[in-house]
């Protein structure tokens, strides 16, 4: 069978339409992408990562990467003080150095939005909260719903939802596409606005990378702002090759339809070295215009706090050591 | 479009290797002054001159010859297989410490990019003598007998200096041979380098010897009557030239020469992997690769997507100072061989195929010639029938299989093959018909020492790498 991917200047109502007529017709579409080669996607990955980032480079990768930081705690012990203190850490990741740029989003559970929210008011950090039964997604639909309208009513302005891969494995691409397409629906505020939707794979139980590939186009038809690997829950979470397949479909997918949706490798990034393999990989495959945290975010909690050493460590030329920054 | 990340320079230091102002010849274990003239061997990528190095004459190689077969009667050929294991194993083991200091060499004299040097010739180089240290005592399983031949003569090319070095040396040693080698004439330093890390492993002396030069200097080497074996690596009408000088003659032949493979993609193909399987076949080492894909042969169904997606790629290839680490395409290695890939270049453009390079600043000093890739190519222009050695790829469509192993296999080379396709079977079937030495599946330019390597028609004859490349220093 020939892969192909849809003719460019594709109309994306007309290929939604078109692809999800049946649980047929939609796996023939996914299934019609082209393969991935796993040994030639990880050597890709590999060698983007070989590329050296030095001074200026680096002090731009550095602070490039702070602002895509959705700093996270998603644990059963999180306190009302602890995501506070988040948030402030947030807004300002060194209280040393004023010239430090803020993180795009603090990630928690929808019930502590609200204490969030008082922290960061007007300040420009976003709020996201994982929603949809996270992270296993084992709840009946309209819990998932009512967990993402709670979230969006109290205030997040993102959500991260979980899809469910006991359907996606079985090949239930349809009913996928359903949780999907309602879950955004129910982003929306009475104002007529919506919160934005990230759409969270679990790329660890997908296994492959060719499911990695169809998850996304999954997703993105069904309307994600934003296509997310892991929930850090588990093993593995983001990997450079499993990011790259997904920047690829981004890529492919915006040349395809028009529409430009975000990626965000979630979980496992802990180091500034990691951090900015990631974004020569999104610099060498899906382009500048990716370069942005409207476009890449990073899911992590410690990442921050070495990127933070990393740059105090760029403009003072000492590195300073972790009792220096703050622990959350 | 200037880009908002753009990567500093990341230069590897050139400290760590110290050039000569001149180098003798490699006789007997010593450093000899050459009874005739010298040359100088420049950096292509700033046309700097490196060092002046002698052009051995007939006595220089005469000389050489007989310390190589005194050293094969006394010492060599009376050592036991562990015993030479030895020694190989302590050059494996000197190649992998000196590794930095081989691989800036490399890069400064022969153009490459650091992360090819570092990364893969270097790597390799101690990984075939590695592989071959493991066979000397075992030749008697190997099935080509374990009566080593005598003295080789070797010619090596000037695209993978060190690493053609490694597969001439470690199997010839190996089997018991002692060896005069002649490095290219523009990128000779790394063979002398490598003659001192002879000397570091008290390699007994005459075992290895290294004279430099050029043409008339291999001529003369192969041409020598006392030697038993030449192998050689490099072009077609030089390889020609040796089959006829030793015809007649005892001496066994080796050749392994040009190429003009075919990297076929079928529509079923992992597309993002074969648009990196085209770059890597094409624009590896600037194209200076005999087994290069240098044919893209694409299914016209999906020739249109691959074309753009190629297109896209190589205009992120970073062409540049080969020492900075963030180089993906270093410098043509000489004037010369620049002249070349222009030449043809024009008559591709003449012939009527449509010619597209990437984008790049090139330098202004040096030897650069920008990623380029000819469309609407016919199996009757020159470009797709010559060797070009130039990061410059030639795209022919089909419609069949068939018509895709027809177009392959319709050139008189057979080194290398390329097939591209999520279907297992079909890997195999067209393999099979393939009349290449090497065919790469939903890979290229792949290198293995254990992978007998070699070719077809005017490609050569003869294996190098693996159990079969012992059969060429034994009887």
């Amino acid at each position: 069978m020939t892969a192909t991917y849809p003719a460019r200047g594709a109309d994306l109502d007309g290929l939604v339409a078109d692809v999800t007529r049946s649980d047929a017709t939609l796996r023939r579409f996914l299934h019609g992408l082209p393969g991935v080669d796993q040994v030639g996607a990880e050597a890709r990955a590999a060698a983007l990562g070989t590329r050296s980032i030095k001074t200026t480079a680096k002090a731009f990768a550095l602070d490039l990467a702070i602002r895509m930081v959705d700093l996270t705690t998603l644990e059963g012990q999180d306190t009302p003080g602890k995501v506070r203190a988040l948030a402030a850490k947030a807004m300002r990741p060194d209280p040393a150095d004023p010239t430090c740029p803020s993180v795009a989003a603090v990630c928690v559970y929808p019930d502590m939005v609200a204490d969030v929210k008082q922290v960061l008011g007007d300040s420009g950090v976003h709020i996201a909260a994982v929603a949809t039964a996270f992270p296993s997604g084992r709840a009946a639909m309209d819990i998932k719903l009512a967990d993402t309208r709670d979230a969006v009513e109290a205030g997040a302005d993102e959500i991260d939802m979980v899809i469910d891969r006991g359907a996606f494995l079985s090949g239930r691409y349809l009913q996928v596409f359903e949780e999907i397409a309602a879950v955004r629906e129910a982003c929306a505020r009475p104002d007529g606005t919506s919160a934005h939707l990230k759409v969270i794979f679990e790329t660890g139980e997908l296994q492959t990378y060719d499911n990695v590939r169809r998850v996304s186009w999954l997703a993105m038809l069904a309307g994600a702002h934003f296509i997310k690997t892991s929930t850090g829950k588990v093993q593995p979470a983001a990997t450079l090759p499993v990011t790259l397949v997904m920047l690829e479909a981004v890529r492919d997918f915006r040349e395809a339809t028009g529409r430009m949706v975000g990626v965000k490798p979630a979980g496992g990034i802990r180091t500034a070295k990691d951090a900015v393999k990631y974004l020569v990989t999104v610099n060498e495959v899906a382009g500048q215009d990716w370069l942005d945290p409207d476009w890449f975010r990073f899911g992590a909690s410690t990442l921050l706090n070495d990127l933070l050493m990393q740059r105090t460590k760029m403009t003072t030329g000492r590195y300073s050591g972790p009792d220096y920054f703050t622990l959350d | 479009m200037s880009n908002v990340f753009e990567y500093a320079p990341a230069p590897e230091s050139r400290s760590i290797v110290e050039i000569k102002p001149s180098y003798g010849l490699f006789i007997g274990g010593e450093f000899v002054d050459g009874g005739g003239a010298s040359f100088k061997t420049v950096n292509p990528a700033t046309e700097e001159v490196l060092a002046e190095v002698a052009e051995g004459s007939s006595e220089d190689v005469d000389r050489a010859v007989k310390a190589a077969r005194r050293a094969y009667d006394k010492v060599w050929s009376k050592l036991s297989g562990a015993e030479r294991a030895k020694y190989l194993y302590r050059i494996a083991r000197i190649i992998q410490e000196r590794s930095r200091e081989l691989a800036v060499l490399e890069s400064i004299d022969n153009g490459k990019p650091i992360k090819e040097s570092r990364d893969v010739d270097v790597p390799l180089v101690a990984a075939y003598f590695f592989y071959y240290a493991g066979w000397a005592d075992k030749l008697e399983y190997a099935g080509f007998g374990t009566t080593p031949l005598g003295v080789a003569g070797q010619v090596i090319p000037w695209n993978f200096p060190l690493l053609m070095l490694a597969w001439k040396i470690a199997p010839a040693l190996a089997c018991g041979n002692t060896v005069v080698l002649k490095p290219a004439e523009t990128t000779p330093l790394t063979a002398l380098l490598f003659a001192e890390i002879c000397q570091q492993a008290d390699l007994p002396p005459g075992v290895v010897n290294i004279v430099t030069g050029a043409g008339a200097t291999g001529q003369a080497l192969v041409e020598h009557e006392g030697i038993d074996k030449v192998a050689f690596t490099g072009s077609t009408a030089v390889g020609k030239a040796i089959a006829r000088s030793v015809a007649g003659t005892r001496k066994r032949v080796t050749l392994e020469l040009g190429g003009k493979a075919a990297n076929i993609v079928f529509d079923d193909a992992p597309i993002d992997q074969a648009v990196e399987g085209i770059v890597n076949g094409i624009f590896f080492n600037q194209g200076h690769v005999c087994c290069a894909g240098s044919r893209l042969l694409v299914q016209e169904s999906v020739a249109e997507d691959v074309l753009e997606r190629l297109k896209r790629r190589m205009a992120t290839l970073r062409v540049g100072d080969p020492l900075d680490k963030n180089t993906d395409v270093g410098a043509i290695n000489s004037a010369a061989q620049l002249a070349r890939i222009r030449e043809l270049s024009s008559v591709g453009e003449a012939e009527g195929a449509e010619a597209w390079s990437a984008p790049c600043d090139l330098p202004s000093t040096g030897f650069w010639f920008a990623p380029t890739v000819f469309t609407g190519v016919t199996q009757a222009h020159r470009i797709a029938r010559e060797e070009i050695f130039g990061p410059v790829l030639s795209v022919l469509t089909f419609r069949t299989p068939a018509e895709a192993v027809e177009k392959a296999n319709n050139t008189p080379f057979g080194l290398s093959a390329g097939v591209w396709t999520d279907k297992g079977s079909r890997i195999l079937k067209i393999a099979d018909k393939l009349r290449a030495g090497v065919v790469w599946a939903n890979t290229f330019n792949k290198f293995d020492p254990t992978s007998p390597f070699g070719g077809y028609k005017e490609s050569g004859y003869g294996r190098e790498g693996g159990r079969h490349g012992l059969e060429a220093y034994l009887r």
